[in-house]
């Protein structure tokens, strides 16, 4: 219909600053570099030694042969650990000027000074730096980079760390585990409830660099958080590799959501472990929002282990010209009158590809347990595809589940009616792409709902065929 | 300043290769009410769509004008911002959008950026016309179509012909499925854009929306084709008698378009 076609813009994060690292280890995955890190870190031997453990399970661990294609993935070419800066900063000044300018692109300590009650900034492998409202901290929440927490709270550390995930789940837990370095460590003790989001921030900046943050977060009972997180990386030529970890347990009668909105580069793989375990009546939410990447491979998982815990995954993937989302969600009902949600958006465009993959699990003592998955797709042009792949296991009678898939096509109708009242085709199609996802968007804190909407704009821009 | 002039000459129109439109003649001026009738399938409901430009429907000869602009030229959009308007037998439904940022978005694309409607100004044109077309105020909140029923569908395309306030508006069988209370509200809004700014085209099958919406112009369409066209006494006598005397007046025995005259 319209002829315009709209000039493609770049992906507004690639650009990349000058490397101020003070320290990098060698490229390649060995022994030295795993005690490197540890060293580097000053840490426990427990540590080092679960490390070590970790590394020859990823040694003996095969490739994983589904999902995305990995072969191009190439574990010598990585380097593992590079170390910003000295030490950390608990204010702007303190960090590096030329790191500073970066988050400042990135509007970091704007998006603090306006509505956040914690933010925590990693650049490569490292915290660079780290602030908590003190009214939180009088409360006694612990917000800290997870080197960090390791040093000052060992006990609580060691309690749980590993616990959610072993490093044996896959091959990518027990990469991160024996190379870990930064993230965000969480814990919210009992009754003490929040209602501004923490936040952290993660950039890779260097070319064929893994970034490895750890994250681990324990909420006690009847306690409640929420946790944003958000990611970007320049374009290089090869490619680089983010592959996180997040363990979170929610106790008895708590709350936790943890919101992601990864913006990778298109060379970046991001193969990510999370799951999260919940008590009686306990709570997990997971938004996800995945739109960069070259290849995503992430399915947050709930483990609702207490009567009566919910678990609610909503999702959304966009996946552009050689992209490939291979995201879902997993959900275990292992206690009486569990409930979950998953709620599933994908777009694909200009020939890139979602795919859902999905479980959901009803244990033997899963009496009353119910399950609804939603799993919505638009696919905006002809070369462009989606799967949806749902695996359910039934171990109770006594359980309800339903499914819902949905592939959609922005239709010529659609189109002509918004038309017909004066938009343009391209404000038509944004306005059905902006609908389409609204249930994710609505779902954010205002100040990420606008930047979400900014980004899905910016990804539409020249998709219209 | 007088209304607009939408002058539709010799149009053919044809669906995949199949001519529906067979040379339709038709001048609507700013302040005039024009209805259109006929029996099913004879290509009243084609003739709306190709006049707001709908890429199913190829013209293959023929004009169509508005104010001396060649409208066949424009992009679907760019006939509605010259003041194009068409009220549709089956609006799509848009999930996630509500129905107010639509209104909202339609009336700015009419509008120069940075001069944009205000919020409020927005709200209190919004309120009055929900009013007038005693529509719940939720419908604001509700995304666009979905979940209405026939009835809601049609008033909100009136409350949208309403908000945009367009110079020429079509009207694609805005009585179908209506009660009588409903086409008493529906009609009460389309009389309110009277006046010498605002011509309008209803299609319908039915003399009943012309008991409250009193047409200057009536026409009968035929075999793809405006085949007799009168005053309102037209659409009484069509209510009396039916179609078969004009079909017996111009020796037409199947008044479809499938039929080749």
């Amino acid at each position: 219909m319209a002829k315009k076609m709209p000039e493609m813009e770049e992906y507004k994060y690639g650009f990349h600053d000058k490397d101020v690292s003070v320290f990098r280890t060698e490229r390649g995955l060995t022994r030295k570099v795993v005690e490197e890190i540890s060293k580097m870190k000053e840490e426990p031997q427990w540590m080092l030694d679960y490390r070590l453990k970790a590394l020859e399970h990823f040694y003996e661990r095969p490739m994983p042969q589904w999902g995305g294609d990995l072969t191009e993935l190439d574990f010598d070419e990585i380097v593992y650990y590079v170390k910003p800066s000295e030490k950390q900063g608990r204010t702007w000044d303190e960090v590096p000027a030329e790191i500073k300018e970066t988050f400042d692109k990135l509007g970091i300590p704007e998006a603090e000074q306006k509505y956040l009650a914690g933010v925590s900034a990693q650049y490569e492998s490292e915290v660079v730096y780290h602030s908590l409202k003190e009214d939180l901290q009088e409360l006694g929440i612990v917000f800290k980079d997870t080197d960090t927490a390791l040093k000052e709270n060992e006990e609580l550390f060691k309690e749980y760390f590993g616990k959610v995930i072993p490093y044996s789940d896959n091959k990518f837990s027990a990469l991160n585990s024996a190379v870990w370095s930064g993230g965000s460590f969480i814990y919210v003790p009992k009754g003490v409830q929040t209602s501004t989001p923490l936040q952290a921030y993660f950039r890779i900046n260097s070319e064929n660099m893994g970034q490895f943050e750890r994250t681990l977060i324990i909420v006690d009972e009847g306690a409640s958080v929420h946790y944003v997180e958000g990611c970007t990386a320049p374009v290089f030529t090869t490619n680089s590799l983010h592959s996180a970890v997040v363990e979170i347990i929610v106790k008895k009668d708590a709350y936790c959501r943890y919101t992601t909105i990864q913006n990778w580069a298109n060379n970046v793989y991001n193969l990510v472990t999370k799951r999260a375990v919940c008590d009686a009546n306990a709570t997990m939410e997971w938004i996800d929002g995945n739109i960069g990447s070259k290849l995503t491979m992430k399915y947050p998982a709930i483990l609702l282990k207490g009567e009566g815990a919910r678990g609610n995954t909503l999702s959304i993937a966009i996946a552009g010209k050689g992209q490939l989302q291979h995201a879902g969600a997993k959900m275990h009902h292992l206690a009486p009158n569990t409930s979950s949600t998953i709620v599933s958006k994908s777009i694909s465009k200009q020939g890139g590809k979602v795919s859902y993959l999905g479980l959901v699990h009803f244990g033997r003592k899963a009496d009353g347990a119910r399950a609804n998955i939603e799993c919505d797709t638009l696919i905006m042009d002809n070369e462009s595809f989606s799967d949806t792949i749902p695996y359910n296991e039934i171990l109770n009678d006594n359980i309800s589940l339903e499914h819902e898939a949905k592939v959609s096509k922005v239709s010529e109708e659609q189109l002509f009616y918004l038309m017909s009242r004066g938009l343009t085709e391209e404000e038509a199609t944004e306005m059905i792409v902006m609908g389409f996802i609204e249930p994710f968007t609505k779902e954010l804190p205002m100040e990420y709902a606008v930047e979400m909407n900014r980004l899905i704009k910016f990804e539409m821009e020249g998709s219209i065929g | 300043m007088s209304g607009s002039v939408l002058e539709i000459k010799n149009l053919h129109v044809s669906i995949e290769d199949k001519e529906i439109l067979k040379g339709v003649n038709l001048t609507i001026k700013g302040g005039e009410f024009h209805a259109i009738m006929g029996p099913n399938g004879t290509g009243k409901s084609t003739l709306a769509s190709a006049i707001m430009g709908h890429p199913k429907y190829e013209v293959t000869e023929g004009s169509i004008t508005l104010d001396g602009e060649d409208v066949l030229e424009m992009e679907v959009d760019e006939r509605a911002r010259a003041g194009l308007f068409l009220a549709m037998q089956y609006p799509s439904e848009i999930s996630g959008v509500t129905t107010s940022d639509f209104l909202r978005s339609a009336i700015n694309a009419r509008r120069e950026e940075g001069d944009e409607v205000s919020l409020m100004k927005f709200i209190k044109q919004l309120d009055k016309d929900l009013d007038l077309l005693e529509i719940d105020q939720n419908m604001a909140t509700r995304y666009l179509n979905e979940g209405f029923s026939g009835g809601e569908k049609k008033r909100n395309e009136i409350l949208q012909l309403l908000q945009i306030n367009p110079a020429i508006a079509i009207l694609d069988e805005i009585d179908s499925g209506l009660d009588i209370d409903a086409l008493k509200i529906v009609s009460k809004g389309i009389n309110k854009m009277r006046g010498e700014n605002f011509g309008c085209l209803m299609i319908t099958h039915y003399q009943r929306l012309l008991n409250y919406i009193t047409p200057d112009f009536v026409h009968v369409m035929m075999q793809g084709r405006v085949v007799k066209s009168g005053g309102p006494e037209l659409a009484k006598r069509l209510e009396a008698d039916g179609y078969e005397w004009i079909k017996e007046e111009l020796g037409i025995t199947d008044e479809t378009v499938e039929q080749n005259a």
